[in-house]
């Protein structure tokens, strides 16, 4: 029984300790506070805007560590948190409106690190301080929404062919075409089938009505749309935010998780992205009067509405071009100073918007704001309920036959502001609601580091002493085992891009240091065992080792199946402590097992020994 | 720790200890079904929010100017420490729940000054905290039944159902503390619950694997002996690993900050519960399904200790 490890198990276990100290080397070298500045559709980041910016920080006296323009973005890097807030001001002042400035934290990691993809790990929001929205889509809305699009497409179209028909109406997720007569019917029928792929239609030859359908992948497209294009929009708000990386991502079937690090002022941000608000331009119904619909008789085809600060208006029902159509909005000054919103379209909605102004010059025109906000019931399957609150906010004579570029005036200063902040970001297909909050102040996150960090620290301290009193010089090879478990658990963490570091993981670390200990105890314990039972100590080392193998790899198991689960239905903070867990739990097994082995072999093996420290 | 020469007598106290832990269980669920559990924010739904103040709080100053605007449910305490309070609201329905925050954030700052400081806002909405609390019953119950068909397929049923009752026996127990105490039951001290699950299993895994390997070593022990061999030759090891394991659980109970308290007290309790259980209560079960030899012999030999001498 010599216990000599061959050369290439040494080496392994050296070169993976190696390379996880390089890849948690990153962790020592913290972060410098930044100010990332990125540019929107209407402006462009190349060296010019770097000098001006340097120029622009020179000039009120901040001296940038570095100023650097990585994948289209500048980072500047600043010597203080007061240097950082100052910068942001003058850089944003300087640049203007095209150009987003975010605050950041930037890793100070040297450049020879970086060049081996060795990064930090990536912090929680419990750490970092930030906020997490998860936001819930109301599906139905947006399903009704499409249907009615449809339902004012298909008369379009049947009117542009020349096809004769009693009425388009909705019928719950359908359109239903009811036509004239059988020559109509037949058109109709060959001209929607060709024309709608993915619709089931249903026909029905005795009363003449076409039944126009969603196929069931269609709905799940048109689903899977209405969660992307909330998510598209949402970046476009975030990014109106100025947040350094934010994380937006699809959660299950209609929900959104929405992180901004760093960002303070939850209000303003919940108003922003909470917001579900939607624009519809449609013409004023100048051909009966007000009064007789608001006695009741509203006629066919229009609908009363409340207007803001004003009288009922009775508008038609056709929408001429609802807010997905908006490409920027911005407040502007008319010639007498008077606030005004600049609305510019994209081609289709340009193409709508002239349609329908063609003939209506002279008459007016409405703008309904539409507000969706939640109730608190829901049905049976347990979607969110929502009610539609529908306003008019103005209402202008078109001048002129509208194009892709117009103005709306009449509008407070304000309300002008908020107006075309929220075009300007774009308006939602479907409603969307907050359904979960957490809110992180930095100090908070500061606080939740130091005190995270000390018990690790203090817990680890207590577990080496009692290692080396308990176990002598054996306590101390698990000691090395666990300090080296230490440097993996971080480099691991640093390596994955997916693992955040949450308080309840560095939690995870900290129980992870006090159960590493246990399969140095288990061979420990046996390698006694077979000193008392009169082996060799060359033996019972072996033995110990072997013997005590299958415990270990069984006991692990069952840990790291409580560990998947637990990342497979957590949230944010307890994945974070699966993580660590689980990641404990493996390279636990590498250095304890392995590692230790490989210290007992070069110090104790091949020796002719007469008693073993233990 | 103790000489392994000597073999405790563990068993002879199984009635004892069977009758406590019964006793306990039914103690935990009556206090579970009559005070229930304290849930937190995270099942119930609702608004919380930690403020920070420059110097000591006076509740009662937030509480009257929160009842002003018109948070007069609003529950009010201290927090860690002097300078910081917590303030929790039920979910409502006449303000839009994720304005509530500010709202009242701003309703502080008006009462005190511009130095309030927001610390922490947390709001759920009543639907997902069913959801957490549908999800965390469903975890638990699939951790139980995976690592009850692995400890089957890797042991014997008899052991399996016996590890898992110790299990059972720590969740329950625990959660009845929880209740009993009126501590306040979130989402991390969910996660200590599958945490306490992974520790228990782990120590009962190592008693029942001895206990296997000592009943194939000694042919001539009784199961009751086994048991006791088997106990005490692992003695030592479950008391070191627990030793190191609460050291740093105390740790994290005095230095982890309030956030994490009562995920460390869950831990520290299902953990020294789970010590107890991996030594009484698995081997009780075990033995009261009649665990022996025979069950426990390999088809074929296995490599450990086949290639030793019987140690006696």
């Amino acid at each position: 029984m010599l216990n000599k490890y061959p050369l290439w198990k040494n080496l392994l276990v050296i070169f993976v300790v190696l390379v996880a100290a390089l890849y948690a080397l990153p962790n020592i070298y913290g972060e410098d506070p930044a100010v990332q500045i990125s540019a929107d559709r209407n402006a462009t980041i190349d060296a010019s805007t770097m000098d001006r910016v340097r120029n622009t920080l020179n000039s009120v006296g901040i001296e940038p560590k570095s100023v650097s323009l990585e994948n289209e973005q500048l980072l500047v890097r600043l010597n203080s948190d007061n240097e950082q807030l100052k910068a942001r001001e003058t850089i944003l002042d300087s640049l203007g409106d095209n150009y987003i400035v975010a605050l950041n934290l930037a890793p100070a990691t040297p450049e020879w690190l970086k060049s081996l993809g060795a990064q930090p790990m990536k912090l929680g929001l419990d750490l970092r301080g930030g906020v997490h929205f998860l936001m819930e889509i109301d599906m139905d809305e947006a399903m009704s929404k499409i249907v009615d699009g449809m339902k004012d497409t298909v008369r379009a179209e049947l009117r542009e062919e020349r096809i004769r028909y009693s009425a388009v109406r909705v019928d719950d997720t359908a359109v239903e075409v009811e036509l004239r007569n059988d020559e109509a019917y037949q058109q109709a029928a060959q001209y929607l089938d060709n024309r709608y792929q993915g619709y089931v239609l249903a026909e029905d030859e005795e009363n003449r009505i076409l039944r126009l359908e969603m196929s069931e992948q269609k709905i799940v497209e048109t689903r899977d749309y209405a969660v992307d294009q909330n998510i598209t929009i949402m970046r476009n708000r975030v990014n109106e935010l100025g947040v350094a990386e934010p994380v937006i991502q699809r959660q299950g079937s209609n929900r959104i998780v929405v992180e901004l690090p760093g960002v303070q002022d939850t209000a303003r941000a919940k108003e922003i992205l909470g917001a579900t608000a939607t624009l519809e331009f449609r013409m004023v119904d100048t051909e009966n009067d007000v009064r007789d619909a608001q006695n009741g008789r509203v006629p066919f085809g229009s609908e009363l509405l409340p207007m803001r600060d004003g009288p009922q208006q009775l508008l038609k029902e056709d929408v001429i071009l609802t807010g997905d159509h908006i490409v920027n909005a911005g407040v502007g000054y008319d010639e007498y100073n008077r606030p005004q919103v600049n609305i510019t379209l994209d081609g289709a909605g340009g193409n709508k918007m002239s349609l329908a102004t063609k003939d209506n010059v002279g008459k007016p025109m409405a703008t309904v704001f539409i507000e969706y906000e939640a109730t608190e019931e829901r049905d049976p399957e347990g979607n969110l309920q929502f009610t539609k609150s529908a306003e008019v906010i103005n209402v202008a004579t078109v001048q002129s036959r509208l194009g892709s570029s117009f103005r709306i005036t009449g509008v407070g200063a304000n309300e002008a502001q908020n107006l075309a902040l929220l075009l300007r970001a774009g308006a939602l297909i479907a409603p969307i609601q907050i359904v979960e909050e957490r809110t992180v102040g930095p100090s908070l996150g500061q606080q939740n580091i130091d005190s995270g960090t000390q018990a690790i620290f203090w817990g680890f301290v207590l577990v080496l002493a009692f290692m080396v009193v308990y176990y002598k010089k054996f306590g101390l090879v698990a000691n090395g085992a666990l300090a080296t478990n230490l440097i993996l658990i971080i480099g691991v963490m640093s390596m994955i891009p997916g693992a955040t570091l949450t308080l309840p993981g560095m939690a995870g670390i900290v129980l992870t240091v006090g159960m590493a200990v246990d399969a140095n105890v288990l061979i420990f314990e046996r390698i006694r065992e077979e000193i008392k039972a009169k082996r060799s100590p060359q033996q019972a080392i072996h033995h110990g080792y072997d013997s005590a193998l299958s415990t270990i790899a069984d006991a692990n198991v069952t840990t790291l199946i409580a560990a998947l689960i637990l990342f497979a239905i957590g949230n944010g903070p307890i994945k974070g402590f699966a993580i660590t867990l689980a990641i404990g739990i493996i390279t636990s097994m590498f250095t304890a097992i392995v590692g230790t082995r490989a210290i007992v072999n070069s110090v104790w093996g091949g020796k002719r020994l007469s008693k073993l420290s233990i | 720790m103790i000489n392994s020469e000597e073999r405790l007598p563990f068993m002879r106290f199984r009635g004892v200890t069977g009758i406590i832990s019964a006793l306990l269980v039914i103690a935990s669920i009556v206090s579970l079904s009559v005070n229930k559990l304290n849930f937190g924010l995270d099942f119930t739904g609702g608004t919380l929010l930690e403020i920070g103040f420059q110097e000591p709080a006076d509740l009662n100053r937030v509480r009257s100017s929160l009842e002003s605007e018109g948070f007069g449910d609003a529950v009010v305490q201290n927090y860690g420490t002097q300078e910081d309070i917590l303030i929790r609201l039920e979910p409502r329905t006449d303000v839009k729940a994720e304005e509530l925050g500010s709202n009242i954030l701003e309703a502080l700052r008006a009462e005190f000054d511009k130095t309030v400081e927001m610390r922490r806002i947390e709001f759920v909405g009543p639907n997902v905290g069913d959801e957490f609390i549908e999800q965390g019953g469903l975890a638990m119950l699939t951790a139980l039944i995976c690592i009850l068909l692995y400890i089957a397929m890797r042991f014997e049923w008899r052991l399996a159902v016996g590890a898992v009752a110790a299990l059972a026996h720590d969740v329950i127990l625990t959660l009845g503390l929880f209740s009993f105490l009126q501590l306040e039951f979130d989402l991390t001290v969910l996660a200590a619950l599958l945490a306490v699950i992974g520790y228990s299993i782990n120590d009962t895994v190592v008693v029942c694997d001895r206990i296997r390997e000592t009943f194939r070593k000694f042919a001539k022990l009784t199961p009751v002996q086994t048991v006791n061999r088997a106990l005490t030759d692992t003695l030592s090891r479950t008391l070191v690993t627990s030793i190191t394991t609460i050291l740093v659980l105390l740790t994290l109970f005095f230095l982890g900050g309030p956030l994490i308290h009562g995920f460390a007290t869950a831990l520290l309790f299902g953990v020294v519960i789970g010590t107890y259980s991996s030594i009484y209560i698995a081997s009780t079960v075990a033995l009261a399904f009649g665990v022996s030899r025979e069950d426990l012999m390999p088809p074929e030999v296995e490599k450990e200790g086949a290639d030793q001498d019987p140690l006696q």
